[in-house]
């Protein structure tokens, strides 16, 4: 094994011209706690080629991307850069090897100049050991130029497009000469115009022999970007081929290929009338014109890509950021959700995807996390808590929701996730909702509380709450909703009803 | 960890709880005594605990600074920080006094208003605080400016206020019954110091406050996570306005308690008041990060700063080192507190 600076010592020699690939990774695996994010996964990377890297939310894609460009360190496998072994153990030994990572969100400096902002850390000093200015911007404009891209290096990166952004995080990329670029959904935030010249210079930076690895959720964009797909499932790699001979529909096949095999115990609940009516709801710039009804005793699952908006939907809907146009209709009632005060005053609840951003109080007790929704409406005597009545009434929803802790006084943040999560829907229910809108209810716990989790919600339903629920998960979203709202891009792509839901007409509808 | 023990599962109302997280800081309270009765009784030959009355100076002094830390200590738990008690505390004293003077005062601010009952300079003064605090928290919840910049600035305008209030000239010749808010109340043989009084009941009240309802459930929520807080269902920006509006206003209180205490008013006074309750308070064990804390540890933490300063100038030891000192009793106590910190996150 060699160390990073004898690797760009052979590296600038040019000893090794023609490795078979330029990166070859096999055998790779990394567990994060509780969870195995990746699972002996190898990807071959050629010369001068685009390598589109395909799979589900939580595939392993990222982590993946993130374990080559040294951000984590994999717990084993081979690693070979232009046919040598290699170790990286942190980003910048990446970039001094030539891998070079333009992640999803960028990493520029909003109140620097475009040149500052390529150069920092390298840039060209005079002989007193300031900043040669003219030296970097002429430096700059020199590798704009071979990328045909047109932006003026003196330019506060505030200023500029998110485009534009991303064009300068490429030529950053390309400064250090890099090899190995690493691109994660870089259309994702980007006009036609903008992918076509996006893709111009993908392809001319192919032709000067880069490797180029693309994430991406858009089928379209294969057929006329990429060479090769390698797609990963639940953390295991499923296969490599020529993009050319991959259909559409192998590639969803490949993707989701599972069976269902956990059970869901969906209790056929009595449908009851509409409850809640959403008409063109809007939030400008982020989702548009979504429509839908919700009856007592239904669970509408909500399908999408992350980033397709459905988040968004919920948090519009509680009035966490409210709708900009559109209307909520509750029981016949207009309703201008304006907070989430509001929302729970029409008896709904929120249980939101980020337990630790929006969901609990770590510092706070069980008990304290469990009544904090409630004590808006009940329990509440000229302001005293009746602290007697909240906390058996607490303990019961504990105890029902088997939330395993020693008392109700422990911290929440010495739970394990699955314990932290019923914390919070127990929480909601206490507030005794009549719309439960539950967002990832079973992100990354493990399957014994997802099937309690399951069972509650089941139950709820059946009791007549109508039940938003948005998940990732396809084989929760198609065991437990009634009928399935897919979006894209922040708009709806269309309802399936239980009976014609299949997870090959969610993926069409949610990746079109 | 079997799964299968019962006592794994919250069922009934847990009634087990831990040892209150005061304990630590009266053990530390308890320390610092006994090292200064020792040392007093190797250095000067007598007791620093047997005499009652420097123990009751050691309260009435810090008294002052206690009724300011009670709001402070809210602020904090709440994630903010408020720096301009010490300021609110000057305008107080002088706002107040102008109505509290007597008929025979030589100088008298306004000629109208001499020898008013006590009443009417403690509500002034009780409203120019809440003026500052209200000030203070509505910048904070509406305009979205951090709480150190908002009440930055109220540091230094009430400052301003105070001397322009005057044109920085003091005010004095208080009437006997408004100086009795800064005196002794005398039940039977006892006579008890008014300022401990008053500081005593603020932080009962505000302890049981915090800890029985639901403004005080919704403090320690929005200190703990903001964002989570206002998922569920609380109003931030009503909160946080009624949160500082309480400081300002027992920093009101306090300036009053000071201007009786002195019988004089003058701009000056309260200077560094601010840091003194912050540091009582982180003390006293409550989080700069917010979401946790306990008025009645803020309590000891004035009571052990009030023992440091008195200590010191017991055992003969130069003003200027005492300050040395205390800044670096601050210091520890927040590197306590960040090491509490850092324990929970590895746990």
């Amino acid at each position: 094994m060699l160390s990073p600076s004898t690797m760009q010592a052979v590296r600038s020699s040019g000893a090794i011209p023609n490795a078979a690939f330029l990166l070859e990774v096999s055998g790779v695996g990394k567990t994060f706690p509780g969870v195995v994010a990746l699972d002996d996964v190898k990807f071959q990377l050629k010369r001068g080629t685009v390598h589109a890297l395909m799979g589900e939310n939580g595939a392993g894609k990222s982590t993946l991307m993130k374990i080559i460009a040294g951000v984590y360190i994999p717990d084993g496998g081979q690693f070979r850069l232009r046919g040598q072994e290699i170790r990286l153990n942190s980003p910048l030994e990446a970039l001094e090897n030539g891998i070079a990572m333009i992640h999803q969100e960028l990493n520029l400096m909003p109140y620097m100049t475009v040149a500052e902002n390529i150069w920092i850390r390298r840039e060209p000093l005079n002989r007193f050991g300031f900043v040669n200015h003219t030296q970097m911007r002429a430096n700059t404009q020199k590798l704009f130029d071979e990328l045909n891209i047109d932006i003026d290096p003196e330019i506060q990166v505030s200023e500029l497009s998110i485009a534009n952004r991303q064009m300068v995080e490429i030529a950053k990329a390309v400064s250090f000469e890099s090899d190995v670029l690493i691109m994660d959904e870089p259309t994702s935030a980007l006009t036609d115009r903008e992918v076509t010249h996006l893709f111009k210079i993908i392809k001319d930076l192919r032709g000067k022999g880069k490797g180029i690895i693309y994430i991406t959720h858009k089928m379209n964009e294969l057929a006329e970007i990429a060479d090769e797909v390698t797609i990963l499932r639940d953390g295991k790699y499923v296969g490599t081929e020529a993009a050319s001979k991959l259909s559409r529909d192998d590639i969803i096949k490949m993707m989701v290929g599972r069976e269902i095999t956990q059970m869901f115990p969906k209790e056929e609940a009595k449908i009851g009338d509409v409850i809640l009516s959403v008409k063109n709801l809007t939030l400008k710039g982020v989702f548009s014109d979504v429509s839908f009804d919700l009856r007592k005793g239904e669970i509408l699952g909500v399908a999408g890509l992350v980033g397709s908006g459905r988040s968004n939907v919920a948090e519009t809907i509680f009035g966490v950021t409210p709708a900009t146009s559109g209307t909520i209709t509750i029981e016949g009632q207009a309703v201008k959700v304006s907070s989430p005060r509001v929302a729970m005053a029409q008896g709904m609840a929120f249980l939101t995807e980020d337990r630790k951003d929006t969901g609990c109080f770590l510092v706070l007790n069980i008990l304290e996390n469990t009544q904090m929704a409630v004590m808006s409406q009940r329990y509440v005597k000229n302001g005293f808590v009746q602290q007697k009545a909240l906390t058996a009434a607490s303990a019961e929803i504990n105890k029902a929701l088997r939330t395993k802790t020693p008392n109700l006084h422990e911290r929440i943040e010495n739970l394990s996730g699955g314990n932290q999560q019923k914390v919070l829907v127990g929480r909601w229910l206490l507030t005794s909702p009549r719309i439960l809108i539950l967002d990832e209810p079973t992100r990354g716990i493990d399957v014994g509380a997802k099937a309690e989790i399951h069972r509650i919600i089941s139950n709820l339903a059946g009791q007549g709450v109508a039940v938003i629920m948005i998940s990732s998960e396809m084989p929760e979203v198609l065991g437990m909703s009634d009928r399935i709202l897919v979006m894209h891009e922040g708009r709806c792509t269309g309802i399936l009803d239980r009976t014609e839901a299949t997870q090959v007409k969610i993926m069409e509808l949610a990746s079109q | 960890m079997s799964a299968e023990n019962p006592a794994q599962t919250a069922a009934a109302p847990a009634t087990r709880r831990k040892m209150p997280p005061e304990f630590s800081i009266l053990l530390v309270l308890l320390g610092i005594t006994l090292a200064f009765e020792a040392l007093g009784w190797i250095f000067v030959g007598q007791s620093f605990l047997g005499n009652w009355q420097r123990l009751q100076i050691i309260i009435l002094q810090m008294s002052v600074v206690g009724i300011i830390a009670v709001g402070v200590t809210q602020v904090i738990i709440t994630g903010g920080i408020d720096l301009s008690s010490g300021s609110i505390v000057g305008v107080t004293v002088m706002v107040a006094a102008s109505f509290a003077q007597s008929s025979e005062a030589t100088h008298l601010i306004y000629p109208w208003a001499a020898d008013l009952p006590f009443l009417v300079p403690l509500l002034v003064g009780l409203g120019v605080g809440l003026v500052g605090g209200m000030i203070n928290g509505g910048l904070i919840s509406y305009t979205g400016i951090p709480p150190f910049i908002a009440t930055l600035g109220m540091y230094v305008s009430a400052r301003g206020a105070a001397k322009w209030y005057t044109k920085g000239q003091p005010i004095s010749t208080f009437t006997p019954n408004f100086d009795i808010l800064g005196g002794t109340l005398d039940i039977g043989p006892v006579s008890l110091p008014v300022p401990v009084l008053i500081f005593l009941a603020v932080a009962l009240i505000f302890q049981i406050a915090l800890s029985y309802t639901r403004y005080g459930k919704f403090t320690y929520a929005i200190g703990a996570n903001r964002q989570a807080a206002r998922v569920s269902g609380i109003n931030i920006q009503k909160h946080l306005l009624l949160i500082y509006s309480i400081a300002g206003l027992l920093a009101g209180l306090a300036g009053v308690v000071a201007a009786a205490r002195q019988d004089s008013g003058q701009a000056g006074m309260g200077v560094g008041y601010e840091l003194d309750a912050i540091a009582a308070t982180v003390i006293g064990g409550t989080s700069l990060s917010g979401g946790v804390g306990r008025i009645t540890g803020t309590v000891i933490g004035i009571v052990i700063l009030g023992v440091v300063t008195s200590g010191f100038t017991f055992l003969g030891i130069d003003a200027y080192f005492q300050e040395i000192v205390k800044g670096a009793i601050i210091i520890l106590a927040v590197i306590a507190d960040q090491y509490r910190q850092g324990k929970r996150g590895k746990a």
